[in-house]
């Protein structure tokens, strides 16, 4: 891949590295930093002390390399470029430029989709469990369960979770709440012969009761749920959680749900 | 039903490596079938009812079994039956269709003894044949991995992972099993059932999207975990992370700078916890050992933890829900609040109870309604579990959890007296 890039420039300076980084295979992830952002060095404080070579990296990623030198120093300065782009993308992403850039990738699912069934294929939002690099690879957000996915391709997986951070996706969603796909009641329960099995059904249960003490905490604190439901099984003006029974029923129709559960 | 006599057919059948089956099964896409014995399939109990669902059931029945069209075996049909059949296969064209779809490449050897039958079957049959096989062989192999051989081909080859690992972050790699959402074929894929989550996901390669999930089923994933209780379904990574070697297989996932971490860890978090529900909170590197020590402080005021719960070993309930174990969104290190337009909402789905105590339902009604869940005279009273909910802040002090022990119990377990006389309790006593 470096040997590719190498080629490339030294014969041709009109691709432009950050064209070529983010269209190469495995980066779909990242989207294109602004030039004007880059060169504003106080949005890159602090990295000088990150990056390896960090001058040069950053001459690389503006297309403004001009450094003579042997193979393995470029192929060093490439790394540290690549990975000073990482950094100085998990700061961009966060702001309203970038937003709108990632914003377009969510809604064209390039970060893929939910494996969850009940999740319906929701695009995914990448993310970091860490905001400091070198600790943990980049995992997928889903905006439906709340819940974090690993990568299916190994080649995402083993991004940097740093080049994301803790906080893009959040903020993507307060800032466009718009995005914010409504939630579901709707959930496996592992069945036997057409049985609930026991164990799991109790924690489904107990789980249930967990949902209920949510809505009245947020009742209690009236949190608009007179405008929005809470979820999209609710029954519009009330509190439909008394017929959870009934909805669960209406949404496995394939087995006909007995009112018994095996041990 | 006299279609059939196994007698005649295991005469001339060998499961070889060039079986039909063994084709089956190698196919690409077709990694989550066990392969079925043939002793199951000539044994006509098993195919019962299969006849109607299947078109052309019998030449479907001698590809699968890698029978020459023999004249003995088709003068038992009647001719009121094979017109029946015909029928039959108009009928259910339509239920087909994905199986039509399929590659068959691997009912090649099947198909070409079927261009000399009796009939002269042309090619169009042929293929109708092949699809009919494959639906047979999904249909008996949903019934053949709930039977006891079956059950324990399938655990060799979870054993081997070849159904994959859950894609949840929390669920650390814990191996997953084929599942159908419907037991009637044509309807939807095969998807993955994770134990660690107790929830459903697609397969994250797109050839088992044509997989049929009828072939495995609504039943197998949960009697498979009934019929061996004693399997440890916690991840390998996280056993293997407790000797302090980390897995070949789920470092993949991770990257190598990543599993040193991990490694680096062990040895901190081991030495201060033992508890198998150690507090594993990934990205928050910060006072981790405060907050370690106050979750075994807080483990430790528990009462004590049954061994088993509703049947099922206690470390072997959901080990990937609970405390620790969900996402908490957070920006710049702050907490996204609840009452937050895009706050967090469906904590609920991956909560479990710190103290498994509370799912003990039984005995949680025994104890309000009285009675025991034996019918023996009662004798467990007084075993008060402390109520710490998962979701709520931490209760600092022991009076604080006493009251809410109190309290707690009879107002979240009113109202549903229906669903406890359900859980097919022997002796329901009046409500006291």
């Amino acid at each position: 891949m470096m040997d590719d890039f190498a080629s490339e420039t030294d014969s041709d300076y009109t691709s432009y590295w950050r064209d070529w980084f983010i269209s190469s295979r495995g980066n779909e992830y990242f989207c294109e930093i602004d030039e004007e952002y880059l060169t504003d060095r106080f949005n890159l404080t602090g990295l000088q002390t990150e990056v390896h070579y960090y001058q040069h990296a950053l001459d690389l990623i503006t297309d403004v390399f001009d450094l003579d030198c042997e193979d393995d120093m470029r192929e060093t300065i490439e790394k540290s470029a690549r990975h000073l782009y990482g950094l100085v993308h998990a700061r961009y992403i966060v702001t309203t430029r970038g937003l709108v850039k990632m914003v377009e990738k969510f809604k064209k699912s390039d970060f893929g989709k939910c494996p969850r069934v009940h999740c319906d294929s929701q695009p995914l939002l990448p993310m970091g469990l860490s905001d400091v690099p070198y600790q943990k690879s980049v995992k997928l957000y889903c905006g439906r369960c709340e819940d974090i996915y690993n990568p299916k391709s190994s080649r995402h997986a083993q991004i940097d979770g740093a080049y994301f951070g803790t906080s893009f996706h959040n903020i993507l969603f307060q800032v466009y709440p718009a995005l914010i796909p409504q939630k579901s009641r709707r959930r496996y329960e592992p069945r036997v012969f057409g049985f609930r099995v026991h164990a799991g059904a109790a924690l489904a249960r107990w789980q249930a009761e967990e949902r209920t003490d949510m809505r009245k905490r947020l009742k209690d604190a009236n949190i608009g749920l007179d405008t929005t439901k809470l979820f999209i099984e609710d029954i519009d003006g009330q509190d439909s959680e008394t017929n959870e029974e009934a909805i669960i029923k209406a949404n496995t129709v394939e087995v006909p749900p007995p009112s018994t559960t095996v041990r | 039903m006299p279609e059939f006599d196994p007698s005649d057919m295991s005469a001339t059948s060998s499961q070889g490596v060039d079986s039909w089956i063994a084709g089956f099964c190698n196919l690409t896409g077709h990694e989550y079938f066990a392969e079925v014995s043939e002793d199951f399939i000539e044994d006509d109990f098993n195919l019962t009812g299969l006849q109607a669902q299947v078109p052309m059931y019998k030449e479907a029945l001698e590809m699968i079994l890698d029978v020459e069209p023999s004249e003995t075996g088709s003068s038992n049909l009647s001719e009121e039956e094979e017109e029946e059949e015909e029928e039959e296969e108009d009928d259910e064209e339509g239920l087909l269709g994905e199986e039509l779809d399929q590659p068959v490449e691997g009912a090649q050897n099947g198909g070409n003894r079927n261009q000399n039958r009796r009939n002269g079957r042309t090619n169009s049959d042929t293929s109708v044949i092949e699809s009919s096989a494959e639906l047979l062989y999904g249909l008996i192999h949903a019934r053949y991995i709930t039977s006891r051989p079956g059950i324990q081909q399938m655990l060799e080859k979870y054993e081997l992972a070849h159904f994959g690992y859950c894609p949840r972050v929390y669920c650390h790699g814990t191996k997953v099993l084929p599942v159908g959402r419907t037991d009637t074929p044509g309807q939807e894929t095969v998807k993955l059932f994770c134990p660690s989550c107790l929830d459903i996901y697609t397969p994250p390669n797109s050839r088992f999207q044509a997989v049929d999930g009828a072939f495995f089923g609504t039943t197998f994933p949960g009697l498979f975990l009934m019929t061996f209780p004693e399997l440890d379904i916690a991840p390998a990574k996280k056993r293997s992370r407790d000797n302090g070697a980390t897995n070949e297989e789920t470092e993949s996932i991770l990257s190598p700078n990543e599993a040193a971490q991990h490694q680096g860890m062990t040895a901190s978090r081991s030495s201060s916890l033992t508890l198998p529900s150690a507090p594993l909170i990934p990205g928050v590197n910060t006072a981790k050992d405060e907050r370690a020590a106050a979750q075994a402080a807080m483990l430790a005021a528990l009462p004590p933890q049954p061994a088993t719960i509703n049947g099922v070993a206690a470390q072997n309930l959901a080990p990937g829900l609970g405390r620790s174990k969900i996402y908490e969104p957070k920006i710049y290190g702050f907490r996204v609040s609840e009452r937050a337009k895009g706050g967090p909402r469906m904590r609920w789905l991956r909560s479990k109870p710190l103290d498994l105590n509370e799912l003990d339902e039984a005995r949680i009604y025994h104890e309000k309604y009285g009675g025991n869940v034996d019918g023996d005279p009662d004798d467990e009273a007084d075993e008060e579990g402390g109520n710490i909910e998962d979701n709520e802040e931490e209760e600092g002090d022991g009076d604080a959890v006493m009251q809410s022990a109190s309290t707690r119990p009879s107002s979240k377990r009113k109202g549903k007296p229906n669903s406890k006389s359900k859980a097919g309790i022997a002796n329901v006593p009046g409500g006291g």
